[in-house]
């Protein structure tokens, strides 16, 4: 425990809020019924993981959360919702009265068995850092260390651009 | 007034790590349209990436593997978010609904 007055303390009310706004922003998506309010949400949770990331000493990382996730990957789900349900959100019943209570307690078993698992285990103490984990080192082993995968991810990133653009334009023609 | 501090701790992280899972997971199997199963898709991506990164921050040497791996992921889930996108515009055109019970015929 430490005082609220200090930079810790207030630190930790910072971190307290990212918290709450993940799990309000799952919350929202989740379980609302519109989905432009989902999308909202699921926005909502990204910042507040964008938060997360910046406490874990990485803020290039969260920028590019904020960046990547909440700005495009959220937009373009937008689009998608406009594009496939254009009079609106109809209600869609469950098919299954136990298919809420089912997938809680599937859910909840999960999250309170990894819970479990992460507070039992003695996790060994950390090792000695070669280097910072700043921006620059992170650009450098991108273009050393890591360049296949660099490589293979722009391939993958293109491979899905053509294939989004042939899937859209497929039903356009009948 | 005083507060704990938490966020020093690996055990925080993984703990928020599981809870996105788990909401990712409640999501998956509850919702019923297409979008809304891609929506907690993204969670569980996400609490993979914040798995990464805990354990990047707190117990590995060269802190540059966990942020390298968790861009990846961000660039996987860029391009899986845009297939499934233009899949279930597709989907759309051809059975005027997104509800994955209705899809339920495998030759167009």
């Amino acid at each position: 425990m430490t005082p609220l007055l200090t930079v810790e303390g207030l630190a930790g009310v910072v971190f307290f809020g990212f918290i709450l706004l993940i799990i309000f922003g799952a919350l929202v998506a989740t379980n609302a019924v519109n989905l432009i309010r989902a999308v909202c949400g699921l926005a909502l949770c990204l910042v507040g993981v964008a938060g997360i990331y910046y406490f874990l000493q990485s803020p290039f990382l969260a920028l590019m959360q904020i960046l990547i996730y909440a700005g495009a990957v959220c937009v373009a789900i937008v689009f998608a919702v406009m594009l496939a349900e254009p009079q609106g959100v109809q209600r869609l019943e469950r098919a299954h009265p136990l298919a809420g209570p089912g997938a809680f307690a599937v859910a909840a078993l999960m999250t309170w068995g990894l819970a479990a698992l992460a507070l039992r285990t003695s996790w060994p103490e950390a090792a000695a850092r070669v280097n910072a984990g700043a921006l620059e080192d992170v650009g450098r082993a991108m273009m050393t260390t890591f360049v296949v995968s660099f490589e293979l991810i722009s391939l993958i990133l293109l491979v899905a651009i053509l294939g989004s653009l042939v899937l859209a334009r497929r039903g356009r023609r009948r | 007034m005083e507060i704990p501090v938490v966020y020093n701790t690996l055990e925080t992280y993984l703990l928020i790590a599981a809870l996105l899972l788990g909401f990712g997971i409640y999501g998956i199997l509850k919702n019923r349209s297409l979008i809304g199963i891609l929506i907690s898709a993204e969670l569980v991506l996400c609490a993979a990436s914040v798995n990464f990164m805990a354990f990047n921050r707190f117990l590995v040497p060269d802190p540059v593997v966990g942020q390298i791996f968790a861009l990846f992921i961000m660039g996987l889930a860029a391009a899986e978010a845009a297939i499934i996108l233009s899949i279930i515009v597709a989907v759309y055109r051809n059975y005027k609904s997104i509800d994955p019970e209705e899809t339920a015929e495998l030759a167009g």
